[in-house]
């Protein structure tokens, strides 16, 4: 079973909290990996907010590749950044020999063009480079898009963490959303592009579980958007649904869980918006999602959510003091990162809620 | 001795023998008067006895004439292998023995230069049922609990009407962030996922249909199930068209047209709209052929509610007037949405075959979104009357193309939007629930059938060439007859009775299915939960094989 944490917060935090928050769930996850993302960044990056990022792993080969590529599309670098590595022996990482962050401006026809111009631009982009550099696995390409980083890693988490100087923090390097998750896919071969949390067009999502309507949901969803690729953990399934719910058909959020974990028939029949409801669940039932799980959300304005699958077969709880939220699947994990909260206010998701929290940090509970 | 006439038909041609054993008959006559076939008849034997009356053998012989039941030498009156005599015999002195000599198909074909016809379904039998090869591997454990059979709820219900794509559907965001329905969408009816198959009043006897009927109306007003009866190519009832129980029943159209003019007739009338509307161009057990209703089952209340006289009613093979897909798009299926005022899902029923794929493709993808369901009947389907020929020999296998069909729509990212509904020598074994529940997971949303219902009213006819006589008229059960005395063997409650507590369990044993694999509702799609033990049909259904 793996555990996952998110963290949003009214100020910019380091990633050395996400650590703490899962570090402290340890025993509940394998230790085989540390995978996190970061919304509304601050620090270094705090200037770049509307220009995309590249969150990449790559050879030496790899970056020469994508920096040609990016170059060609017209894309400049404005700025760049690579973390401060600290090699030691004995550290359990297998790390690919560079990690970088590198913030571009868009070509110049694009610069005054429409949002969702520049939005399609920049999927684009990634896929291409995804692309180009999976020949030879020359690095991997797990975000490209304004505000947003990614890191993921195979190793132990502690490892990972001293390797990237993670575990100090610093004013250089922070966010407002941090969601992270410590486990490789275990299921099958382990897979650098398998590991939570996954990120679309400004769309982060992180699972606990498994999706047993796997399949179902990726033979309807390999045909809805050139975006819904890869497929290597039955987890991606979960954020390329809630994208097309909320950009693609721009529906509100909670349609969502009115999607992946619809009513019963016979509860939709007493609700008065039942023509609705029963018009999701037919043209979207290949969405639907099944089995144990508990999934944490990103939207593109940094909302942050939460919901379970329709039987609440996995653990999540919602700890929060004035300035600080944290998602987590064990309450262990928000004890450690917010010691003085209020825990009688901790709340624990059911099976039919969405937790949703806003930039100001109000946190609410919207019932299915 | 007078020159033997080896032409001349003897029980050793026929595909059953009669064994009578005289020293336990009591010539009570049950058994001649209870063959409809007239395949047994009383006879007076000659008999020569010879006895001695003294201490020493002095042989005198006796004649004398006894009365037997003897078994017809007919190509017209022959044994059908029923089991009626046995089943009214009070000592077990007669019943039907398999003729492994059989010569009837050469003996019959030659005797009576005609093709030969019968009911039932395909009698040709060969390797093991597919399905049979086919197994639910998927068994949630540890992290992924099984449900709970009993006590867990499950939504069995599947899709009947057009169900539009994600990016059609006509939902606009209202003031409080609601969604708000800006126009109609196509009907969609929510049902159970086993239809009672389309077998028409005067195929079957009114005693039989009234029977399923009511079972249908049971099984929803009492035991919760929604399940959907078809009517059939032949009518409906005018008391039933005005009832409110029309809600349950789907018309049907075939190219005949039998029965629609009262159809239409009671549409004002009408208190309720019907389910749906059931188009059939072609049928699984007899691909390519019409339906067939001999003269001798076309009875006076047939005839009225038909609309025709006493004659051999033969649907033409084709739907007159439909040259292309997409007319019988625009056109039927725009007429019959129009007739019920868009409020009545319209489905199309056809062979399985091996264009079936093309035909599902060219519906799927018009632009009108109407064609609410496909209907895919395979081989192994039973009918009322075919020329045998086309029953064994004619047709497509319904697993594999079902599955084309599915991965067709899966192709497209079209998967769900005609529900696909399955048939053909489904719950052949009699098990219907575990074949379901593997074309289900194949990609239908249900399944529809007939045979198997008549085989719970208490058919005795099977796939080894028992009975099978559904064509005569003369069915020895009550169900396929329109002769009074035959029709009143079958007891309508004790048939209703059998059906719902069939469905009933066969409910049960889809939550037992469904259980395992963690599902809560039907597992549509969900080829992951099967295995093949077969490698030739694990390949073919893109699943996975184990062995």
């Amino acid at each position: 079973m793996c555990r996952i944490g998110a963290i949003k917060s009214l100020n910019y935090v380091h990633p050395s909290m996400a650590l703490q928050l899962m570090q402290s769930q340890q025993k509940g996850h394998d230790n085989s990996g540390f995978a996190m993302v970061m919304h509304d960044l601050g620090g270094i990056f705090e200037n770049y907010k509307h220009l995309p990022t590249l969150s990449m792993a790559c050879t030496d080969e790899g970056i020469k590749l994508a920096e040609e590529m990016l170059h060609e599309a017209g894309f400049q670098r404005v700025m760049q950044w690579v973390p401060e590595t600290n090699p030691q022996p004995g550290l359990d990482i297998n790390a690919m020999p560079n990690y970088v962050f590198e913030t571009f401006d868009f070509p110049k026809h694009y610069r005054n063009g429409e949002a969702k111009e520049k939005e399609e631009l920049l999927l684009d982009m990634r896929l291409k480079l995804r692309r180009l550099l999976e020949e030879d696995e020359q690095g991997f390409v797990y975000s490209f898009w304004p505000d947003v980083i990614t890191l993921k890693e195979i190793g132990d988490p502690r490892d990972i963490g001293t390797y990237f100087n993670l575990w100090q923090p610093d004013e250089n390097f922070t966010a407002k959303v941090i969601t992270a998750q410590c486990r490789q896919n275990t299921n099958y071969d382990i897979v650098r592009y398998a590991a939570h949390p996954f990120h679309l067009q400004g769309y982060t999502a992180l699972a606990n579980g498994e999706n047993t309507f796997y399949l179902k949901n990726v033979e309807f969803q390999r045909k809805l958007h050139r975006g819904y690729i890869g497929f290597e953990s039955d987890s991606q399934c979960f954020l390329y649904t809630l994208h097309y719910v909320h950009r693609e058909l721009n529906w509100p959020l909670h349609y969502y869980k009115h999607v992946v974990t619809p009513l019963p028939f016979d509860d939709i029949r007493q609700r008065e918006d039942k023509e609705q409801l029963l018009a999701i669940r037919q043209s979207l039932a290949h969405l639907e999602i099944n089995g144990p799980n508990t999934i944490i959300g990103v939207l593109p304005d940094h909302t942050l959510f939460t919901c379970c699958d329709a039987k609440k077969l996995r653990p999540v709880v919602v700890g929060h003091t004035d300035d600080t939220v944290v998602v987590s699947s064990e309450v262990c994990g928000v004890n450690e990162v917010l010691p003085q909260r209020d825990w009688e206010t901790d709340i624990y998701p059911n099976e039919r809620e969405i937790v949703a929290v806003t930039n100001e940090l109000e946190v609410q509970r919207w019932k299915q | 001795m007078e020159t033997m006439r080896v032409q001349n038909v003897t029980p050793n041609d026929l595909p059953w023998k009669i064994r009578y054993d005289a020293s336990r008959c009591t010539l009570c006559g049950s058994c001649v008067s209870a063959c409809s076939f007239r395949a047994i008849e009383a006879k007076v034997e000659r008999r020569r006895m010879v006895f001695s009356e003294s201490e020493f053998p002095e042989p005198k012989a006796r004649f004398s004439a006894v009365p037997v039941i003897r078994q017809a030498r007919s190509i017209k009156n022959y044994c059908r292998g029923c089991g009626i005599c046995e089943k009214v015999c009070p000592n077990d002195a007669i019943g039907p023995l398999r003729n492994p000599d059989n010569r009837h198909p050469v003996v019959t074909r030659c005797l009576g230069g005609d093709s030969i016809k019968r009911g039932g379904r395909k009698n040709l039998e060969g390797a093991q049922r597919t399905l049979d090869k086919i197994r639910v591997g998927r068994i949630s454990q540890m992290t992924d609990p099984s449900l709970d059979a009993q006590r867990h709820t499950f939504d069995l219900l599947a899709p009947f009407g057009r169900i539009l794509p994600p990016k059609k559907l006509p939902l606009g965001v209202g003031p409080e962030g609601l969604l708000q329905s800006q126009e109609k969408t196509p009907p969609v009816h929510w049902i159970y996922p086993v239809i009672v198959g389309d077998m028409s009043i005067g195929a079957l006897s009114w005693r039989m249909w009234e029977a399923v009927a009511m079972a249908v109306a049971y099984l929803n007003e009492e035991c919760g199930l929604p399940v959907r009866m078809c009517s059939g190519e032949g009518g409906v009832p005018v008391r039933l068209l005005k009832s409110r129980y029309l809600k349950y029943m789907i018309l049907q159209i075939a190219s005949g047209h039998f029965g629609w003019n009262r159809i239409a007739k009671a549409m004002p009338h009408m208190v309720e709209d019907p389910a749906g509307v059931l188009i059939k161009i072609g049928q699984g057990a007899k691909p390519g052929d019409g339906g067939l209703l001999q003269a001798n089952k076309v009875a006076e209340h047939i005839q009225a509610i038909r609309g025709v006289p006493k004659a051999d009613l033969l649907s033409p093979p084709n739907h007159q007037g439909l040259y292309s897909i997409e007319e019988s798009v625009q056109k039927m299926f725009l007429s019959f949405n129009a007739a019920f005022k868009f409020r009545v899902p319209v489905a199309i029923k056809v062979a399985a075959s091996a264009t079936s794929v093309s035909v599902f493709n060219n519906l799927v993808r018009d632009p009108y979104n109407i064609v609410g369901g496909f209907f895919l009947d395979g081989i192994d389907g039973g009918t009322g009357a075919a020329h045998e020929v086309s029953l064994d020999h004619t047709g497509h296998p319904i697993v594999s193309k079902l599955r084309d069909c599915y991965l067709a729509a899966v192709a497209q990212g079209r998967q769900g939007q005609i529900p696909l509904w399955a048939a053909g020598g489904l719950g052949k074994t009699g098990d219907l629930a575990a074949d379901a529940f593997k074309m289900m997971a194949l990609g239908a949303n249900g399944v529809f059938t007939g045979k198997l219902i008549l085989q719970m009213a208490g058919c005795v006819g099977n796939d080894q060439g028992r009975c099978n006589a559904c064509n005569t008229g003369l069915c020895p059960v009550g169900i396929t007859t329109q002769e009074g005395p035959l029709v009143h063997r079958l007891d309508v409650d004790r048939v209703a009775q059998n059906i719902v507590n069939y469905f009933l369990a066969m409910d049960q044993e889809f939550k037992k299915l469904l259980a395992p694999i963690g599902n809560s509702s039907l597992p549509v799609g969900r080829s992951d939960a099967l295995i093949a033990t077969d490698h030739a049909v694990a390949d073919k259904l893109q699943i996975q094989y184990a062995c």
